[in-house]
């Protein structure tokens, strides 16, 4: 055990050595390919990150494939084939635990391998509690909430800001868009059944707590468009097919800021998860030390809080939110967008990687079969 | 003259029997079509054949548990577990070093997912323990460096235990690397174990040469420069404290002589040895014997646990059981599959015969036109059909637009055409239309439009001419397309996930859910396995019924 920690330390230091000293000593050139969700996630990515990095090395080349979905699944088929084809990979967090679980992502140590804050406080305590796992290096916060058409709210009716409104059928009636999965439905179907919210996950273990969360969902299940992809929602939102609807934050702002539809941000109950990079297993030792190069570069202060400005998602880290600013295009403060703005997150859940990690097999077997009565 | 043919073999010109001659050159001619179709055959064997035969291994393969846990298993096989008591502590004892083992190579989260299919919870179980083997071994290995500091040396332990005669068990612990880390463990370790010890601590001798091989192979260290892991330090402790081992030590006198000794004079300090209670202590998920039974369920090499929860079964200790009933989902996704594959195949029929008939009997001119019609949709991709049929048929599609603004619809009631089963139908349909139109207007083209006029001059209706005289003749495309589409249609994907909402999806969605998104890739293709066995058992159905034969594409 303490041989495979020094071992660890010791490259650790070793590369990280190499990132800093002698930048471009034995580090490979020629094309990484990095693994993003693509549409304006990656181009946030691309602005903030690469564009910058690769201006600073000019010999390298960055190619990106969009395949963060099924990431897991992908990497999974590589090692069992022996050809890894991807350098860097971005995903959320649970997958990066997955990832991690089936040793197919690198551990990390924060402090070796990421830029301390500007002020000096070590990466470990920048990024804190967000360092889910032992190989998941954060980006950015994000959180799958409501938006609704505004114009489709009743007359003389409050425009909805609490998640009970989404089961509210007869204040709100028309159709919800929810995602075809137990996470996240399952938790804001339970608060609104009477759980008080530090006690969801120790009822939702439980079978009769999952039963009351279905039983609760059933009183929607006429009215929800079950959706597979997060540009779903924003889609029946701006054709009017349904109500109210769940998504990631930044699908909303982009709806809503960008495109000008008649949508508005409800944020109770948001939930909070987050995004980042995982460096694959077995990556040859010149192409391990130019990605944890560019790793150090992209996870600094400045450029996590640079990504901001393309997308309306959280940097990571505390020492970055004071340096968020404008949207680089439309010229808005984005701080009041993002899901962490005090504004917003005044009631707020954080992903449980934890409980989903043990329950997520057999709980969205009981949700899938619920789904398919 | 008679003699002779009859007696001797017949020989051809050049004097070589007839017959070995005949058999050499249709030796050569075979070979000849087999050099020719050998890229076809090698390109057939590789994409089809070998990712067929490895996805029905996938499904009953389970070799990760024995693998990981090789030892734990063996000791668990006593253990009858109905009656919810744990097993004892010699199971524990197994599991601490086959969990060390594997913790170290990082192998224990892998199994700890592969269970968590099977049993909730397992995911965590494993990785927190994994953490935290390190401090179940190490209030020995403070014991042992209380009782002589040279246990703290690397070069102490190497040279109790080098030595000849223990090449055995050395290559008893490379099987067990290899077959839990799937790679070779052969090679060099630059040790070798002393069968000496390997007699008076077997258990000792046993960790250290798990740690050897694994410093030695996989961090590529030297073994006599390094300190073993805690798990070592255990197992000296048991071996210490086993009855007996006083006596049988006390002759010893080779290396690390007086450590020893030194050790087994601070016995009576060593701290009470229980597994058990530390296991559980770490995670109580080790004290429910759920888990264990789970762990004992799925310990054979091969399993049919897949297969089994592929038709909403669940494998226990006495045998398989149906799950309950809010928990079944597959067999009614697979009956969902067949029924509406063979809807969308009827109404691909009676779409499609119309169009085939006019396709082969309209002038040359406007049958191009109509063909090319035909064949546009046909071009195009199948994720842009798809989602042009999302626009047409939400509710605030086209189609409901157009049904407002004619007024046979109310706005307020628009029909709900898609997100069910509905939309897949009408969807696939029309994808899946080019596979039923064209085998159907190859036959039909081949049909003599004479038939038709001479069953009319002979006082046919044109009913009867039809149904008598042209429909029988068009059943082979008919076979053929029906064949087509049924077949691609058990399989399809994209389209009821776009368009399918809850109740039309099929089975094929969940097969995809469990390989990119659950990652249950047993249970996939065991669900796989079972729709390719359906598929063959209809076609073979088929062919009894209808008979292969008069199944045409043309001609």
């Amino acid at each position: 055990m303490k041989l495979s920690k020094t071992l660890l330390a010791t490259s650790a230091i070793g590369v990280a050595a190499a990132g800093l000293a002698y930048a471009g000593g034995h580090m490979a050139s020629g094309t990484f390919t990095f693994v993003s969700w693509g549409g304006a996630y990656q181009a946030s990515q691309t602005n903030a990150y690469t564009v910058p990095y690769t201006e600073n090395n000019p010999d390298v080349e960055i190619v990106w494939d969009e395949s963060s979905n099924e990431a897991v699944a992908k990497l999974r088929a590589m090692n069992e084939a022996g050809n890894l084809t991807w350098d860097l990979v971005d995903v959320v967090a649970a997958d990066a635990l997955r990832l991690c679980d089936e040793g197919l992502a690198m551990e990390i140590d924060p402090d070796e391998m990421l830029a301390p804050a500007p002020d000096g406080t070590p990466a470990s305590e920048d990024f804190g509690d967000l360092l889910v796992g032992d190989c998941f290096i954060p980006q950015i916060v994000y959180s799958t909430t409501f938006g609704y058409r505004t114009d489709m709210v009743p007359a003389g009716v409050e425009p909805p800001n609490d998640i009970c409104d989404v089961f509210d059928l007869e204040t709100y009636p028309g159709m919800r868009s929810l995602e075809s999965r137990p996470i996240n439905n399952m938790e804001w179907a339970l608060m609104c059944d009477g759980v008080a919210k530090e006690d969801i996950y120790d009822v939702l273990a439980t079978e009769a707590g999952q039963e009351q969360a279905l039983a609760k969902l059933d009183t929607i299940r006429d009215s929800v468009i079950w959706w597979n992809a997060g540009a779903d929602t924003p889609q029946l939102l701006a054709d009017g097919e349904v109500f109210i609807g769940s998504t990631y934050n930044g699908r909303l702002f982009s709806a809503i800021v960008e495109q000008n539809q008649p949508i508005g941000m409800m944020w109770d109950a948001q939930v909070f998860d987050l995004d980042g990079w995982i460096i694959p297993t077995g990556l040859p030792e010149d192409r391990l030390a130019r990605v944890m190069d560019f790793v150090y570069f992209a996870t600094d202060t400045q450029r996590l809080a640079d990504q901001a400005a393309y997308i309306s998602y959280g940097p990571a880290r505390l020492s970055s939110a004071p340096l968020v600013g404008t949207h680089a295009e439309l010229g808005i403060e984005m701080a009041p967008h993002m899901p962490t703005d005090p504004a917003n997150a005044t009631n707020s859940i954080l992903y449980n990687f934890e409980f989903w990690a043990d329950y997520r097999d057999d709980i969205d077997a009981k949700f899938q079969a619920w789904l398919a009565q | 003259m008679t003699d002779t043919t009859t007696s001797g073999p017949m020989l051809s010109a050049d004097g070589v029997p007839l017959k070995t001659s005949l058999a050499r050159a249709l030796r050569r001619q075979k070979l000849r079509a087999l050099i020719l179709i050998a890229p076809l055959l090698a390109f057939v064997v590789l994409t089809f054949v070998v990712p067929i035969g490895s996805m029905l291994f996938r499904s009953v393969e389970n070799q990760i548990v024995s693998g990981t846990l090789p030892k734990t298993i063996e000791a668990l096989e006593t253990w009858e577990g109905q009656d919810g008591t744990l097993p004892d502590q010699e199971v524990f004892q197994a599991l601490f070093f086959d969990m060390f083992r594997a913790a170290e190579a990082k192998e224990h989260t892998k199994l700890g997912s592969r269970l968590n299919y099977e049993r909730t919870g397992f995911s965590s179980v494993f990785r927190t323990t994994g953490r935290s083997l390190d401090d179940i071994g190490e209030p020995f290995q403070d014991w042992l460096e209380d009782a002589d500091p040279a246990f703290a040396e690397g070069l102490t332990w190497y040279e109790i235990f080098s030595g000849t005669g223990g090449e055995d068990l050395i290559e008893e612990r490379r099987a067990i690397w290899a077959n839990m880390v799937g790679e070779g463990f052969a090679g060099d370790i630059g040790f070798t174990l002393s069968g000496e010890m390997a007699q008076l601590l077997p258990q000792t001798a046993a960790a250290y040469s798990d740690w050897a091989i694994y410093t030695a192979i996989v961090e590529d260290d030297v073994v006599a420069e390094e300190d073993p892991w805690e798990a070592v330090y255990a197992a000296l402790a048991l071996d210490l404290a086993r009855d007996g081992a006083a006596s049988a030590l006390a002759a010893y006198s080779g290396a690390g002589a007086a450590p020893i000794a030194n050790a087994l004079a601070a016995l009576p300090s060593l701290p009470e040895i229980d597994f058990r209670a530390a296991f559980i202590a770490e995670n109580d998920g080790w004290g429910d014997t759920g888990n264990w039974q789970t762990l004992k369920i799925y310990s054979p090499d091969y399993t049919a646990g897949y297969f089994l929860n592929a038709i909403d079964m669940e494998k226990g200790l006495d045998g398989a059981t149906a799950r309950p009933e809010s928990q079944q989902i597959y067999v009614k996704l697979f009956i969902r599959t067949m029924i509406m594959s063979l809807i969308i195949t009827g109404s691909c029929i009676l779409l499609g015969y119309p169009v085939a008939w006019l396709l082969a009997n309209l002038p040359v001119r406007s049958a191009n036109v109509l063909m090319i019609l035909v064949l546009l949709p046909f071009w195009t991709s199948l994720l842009v059909r798809t989602s042009a049929w999302k626009v047409l048929l939400q509710q605030q599609g086209v189609i409901n637009d157009i049904l407002v603004w004619l007024g046979f619809v109310d706005d307020a009631n628009r029909l709900i055409l898609m997100n069910n089963s509905t939309g897949t139908i009408i969807a696939m349909t029309h994808i899946l239309l080019p596979f039923m139109i064209l085998p159907l207007y190859s036959v039909m083209k081949t049909i003599p439009p004479s038939y038709l006029r001479a069953a009319k001059s002979l006082g046919a209706t044109n009913w009867t001419a039809f149904w008598r005289v042209y429909f029988p003749q068009s059943i082979p495309g008919i076979g053929a397309g029906s064949i087509l589409v049924f077949i691609l249609a058990i399989g399809y994907y994209i389209t009821p996930e776009i368009v399918g909402g809850t109740d039309g999806v099929f089975i094929s969605n969940r097969i995809a859910h469990h390989i990119s998104s659950s990652l249950n890739w047993g249970l996939a293709a065991a669900l796989g396995s079972i729709l390719l066995v359906l598929v063959l058992a209809l076609y073979w159905l088929y062919d009894r019924i209808v008979g292969i034969d008069n199944v045409k594409l043309g001609g």
